[in-house]
């Protein structure tokens, strides 16, 4: 299933850019656990090298996640390219991650 | 056996501590507010004032006892919060700069769901926040909506027993969670679970009534305490939520002794001056004796003194009312648009008497009137039991009696015998002043007839008035009697012609005889006038007189001595042979001297 969809013919746009992505997480939580895995995965998938991820832990810098307008977790923001997006949840499904990210599958 | 004694005793000595919420009338359902460290649950349908209450209480700590708080609001964002509670006088603005926090926790409908997600990092968060404002109370407003993205009742639950432990460790003095559920709602989650979570739990309700929309609100659990049972009404005025607290059982009413006026000056009169303040007033009659009217004047005049009043009608619109009195000089709008008036019409179909008198509650508690008018009062008793309706009058009464408002409401009754009165509802006992309107049909004519039956603690007029409807407004005729009878209609029009006849008449009678009497008294002025003019000349007369008989015996007397001196006369011998008069003047002299 998952090296079915990136035929090469699609991944040049979302390779061209890089993605800049925010992943907010609460320590080890199941759903913060499956969400860094599911993201590790899609990006490997598609963006190869093109993207830079940084995990802010909530629990460790709540005032910082509250002023980035976070409030469950796991969420994940992209920052760039534009439009900005965000995506609440364990990112287990793939389909509504990648259009949020803008990468087509 | 030691953890029993253990147990009742603790519930003896350490009842459950509580905060007051500072919402009227709650804190005395509650008998103190809400447990004190615990969870509190509102529930009910949107709109039913869920988040107004959580709000206000959150604002009260805030105001009255310095204890910032926490507002977490899933279902609508923080500015709109902020705009909807800027009608009560809060303040909030300010408040949500230093001693409340808001946090926006409604999901933009941009975001992405990929996955279960989970509450960890949100109390993170707020916990961070609660120790950097010192937050004491903290409120999840409409928790349900974020709830439902889980999309997973397993893990619903997972996240409100995740909520409840945050709220274990993070000690505050109260927490409340507001949800949309309602058991038999349609399309409400039902998180019945939720319930035995929190310790307290209170149903909020929102009906919408011909238009008005009732709040109610109600105490369904209480972990540890005892509390009113019961649904009570809920109005919203300009220091926001106010609960109408049960009645208590004792009556506790001061009697008034001032007097305000029933509507009109010679109703009034028959009154002995007026109605007492805070009394009741039943006004029966059979359709169409005008008992609105005399109804529409009492409001119209409560208006007039500047006193607050509610009107309320029962299958009547209120403009249609208003537009009717009109006819009849009476003059509703104006005060209505000023605010003094609030006029509320009702249907009777399909309601029970209990709701109709929780609706006139919330009125009263809106409004605040003095004064109160229901016509027709009767009216409560179409739909459900006479049983329930004729309690519910009688605490209606008595409701207003606590309420020191002067209250007057009419009742149709079907015969025309004020004995057999009507009133299905038997108010008639308590009613403090009993006005019975008729019918007196004579000489071809229905006229319109006033009795005041009964009026405690007053003299009253024992005398059947006509009630006369004229443009200007109600009044009651002058008393005409004949063969014990008054009169009224063309026969007392007849008498009034008479009398004016007669009055006339006496008049022209008057006229006549003063003109009569003016004439005869110009006749002895003059008549006076022409004596003194006489009086005058005769003194004239009798002065010249006078005079000229003093110059005659001096000139006289001139001459004698003239004489004598030419004659050399003695005058001894001279007084035998003087002339007549002189003689006569001598004869006097010796009678006036002898």
């Amino acid at each position: 299933m998952r090296r079915k969809k990136p035929k090469s013919s699609r991944s040049p746009p979302a390779v061209t850019t890089v993605v800049i992505m925010r992943l907010y997480i609460a320590d080890a939580a199941p759903n913060s656990l499956k969400a860094v895995a599911n993201l590790e995965a899609i990006c490997k998938d598609y963006l190869g090298d093109s993207f830079k991820l940084e995990v802010i832990d909530v629990l460790e810098f709540p005032l910082r996640a509250l002023a980035d307008g976070i409030l469950v977790t796991p969420s994940l923001a992209k920052l760039s390219p534009a439009p900005v997006a965000k995506i609440i949840g364990n990112l287990s499904d793939r389909s509504n991650v990648l259009s949020a990210l803008g990468i087509k599958p | 056996m030691n953890r029993i004694s253990k147990v009742s005793w603790q519930a003896v000595a350490h009842p459950l501590p509580k905060i007051p919420t500072g919402i009227g009338g709650f804190d005395e359902l509650s008998h103190g507010g809400l447990p004190r460290h615990r969870t509190t649950l509102l529930k009910g349908g949107p709109g039913s004032g869920k988040t107004v209450f959580a709000l206000q209480s959150l604002v009260n700590a805030a105001r009255k006892r310095q204890e910032p708080g926490i507002f977490v609001a899933f279902e609508e964002s923080t500015s709109q919060i902020i705009a909807n509670a800027a009608s009560f006088d809060w303040g909030l603005p300010a408040l949500a700069k230093n001693k409340l926090f808001f946090l926006d926790a409604k999901l933009s409908p941009e975001v992405v769901q990929s996955g279960e997600f989970d509450l960890s990092g949100m109390l993170a968060i707020l916990k961070a926040k609660k120790e950097e404002i010192g937050a004491k109370w903290i409120v999840f407003d409409g928790i349900d909506v974020l709830l439902t993205l889980l999309q997973n009742p397993v893990a619903e639950m997972r996240e409100i027993y995740r909520i409840r432990d945050w709220l274990a460790q993070n000690d505050v003095n109260a927490a409340i969670i507001t949800a949309k559920m309602d058991g038999a709602g349609l399309g409400i989650v039902n998180y019945g679970f939720m319930q035995f979570m929190v310790d307290c739990v209170i149903r909020f309700e929102r009906r919408l009534e011909h238009g008005v929309a009732l709040h109610r609100l109600e105490i369904t659990k209480y972990r540890g305490s005892d509390f009113v049972a019961g649904e009570y009404p809920v109005s919203f005025g300009p220091s926001g939520m106010e609960v109408g607290a049960p009645e208590p059982a004792e009556i506790k009413q001061v009697a008034s002794g001032e007097r305000v006026s029933a509507g009109f000056e010679r109703l009034d009169t028959m009154l002995g001056g007026g109605l007492f303040r805070g009394s009741s007033t039943l006004i029966t009659g059979v359709p169409g004796t005008s008992k609105t009217t005399l109804a529409g004047k009492f409001a119209e005049a409560a208006c007039r003194r500047g006193e607050r009043t509610l009107f309320v009608s029962f299958d009547e619109g209120a403009d249609r009312i208003a537009r009717n009195l009109t006819s009849v000089g009476i003059q509703l709008n104006t005060h209505v648009k000023s605010g003094l008036l609030r006029m509320y019409s009702g249907r009777t179909e399909s309601i029970g008497a209990e709701d109709h008198l929780l609706k006139l509650k919330a009125l009263i508690r809106e409004h605040r009137p003095r004064c109160m008018v229901i016509d027709p009062l009767s009216a409560i008793a179409k739909t459900g039991g006479l049983a329930a309706a004729r309690a519910v009058a009688n605490r209606f009464i008595y409701l207003a009696k606590d309420e020191k408002i002067t209250v007057m409401v009419t009742a149709i009754n079907e015969g025309d015998e004020p004995e057999t009165e009507a009133t299905d509802l038997q108010i008639s006992t308590i009613a403090d002043t009993w006005i019975h309107l008729s019918y007196l049909i004579r000489s071809g004519e229905r006229n319109r007839a006033l009795t005041i039956i009964k009026s405690r603690g007053t003299w009253h007029s024992n005398q059947v008035r006509e009630l006369v409807l004229r443009n200007t407004g109600p009044m009651l005729a002058d008393v005409y009697t004949a063969g014990g009878e008054v009169l009224m209609g063309t026969l007392r029009w007849e008498k009034e012609s008479e009398e004016r006849a007669k009055t006339m008449q006496r008049r022209a009678e008057f006229d006549h005889k003063r003109g009569e009497l003016q004439a005869a008294e110009a006749d002895t002025q003059v008549r006076i006038k022409a004596l003194q003019q006489d009086l005058a000349r005769q003194r004239a007369e009798l002065a010249t007189y006078s005079s000229e008989n003093q110059a005659r015996i001096v000139s006289s007397s001139d001459r004698e001595k003239e004489l004598r001196r030419i004659r050399s006369a003695d005058p001894a011998g001279r007084a035998s042979g003087s002339s007549g008069n002189s003689g006569k003047r001598n004869k006097k002299e010796a009678r006036d001297a002898p």
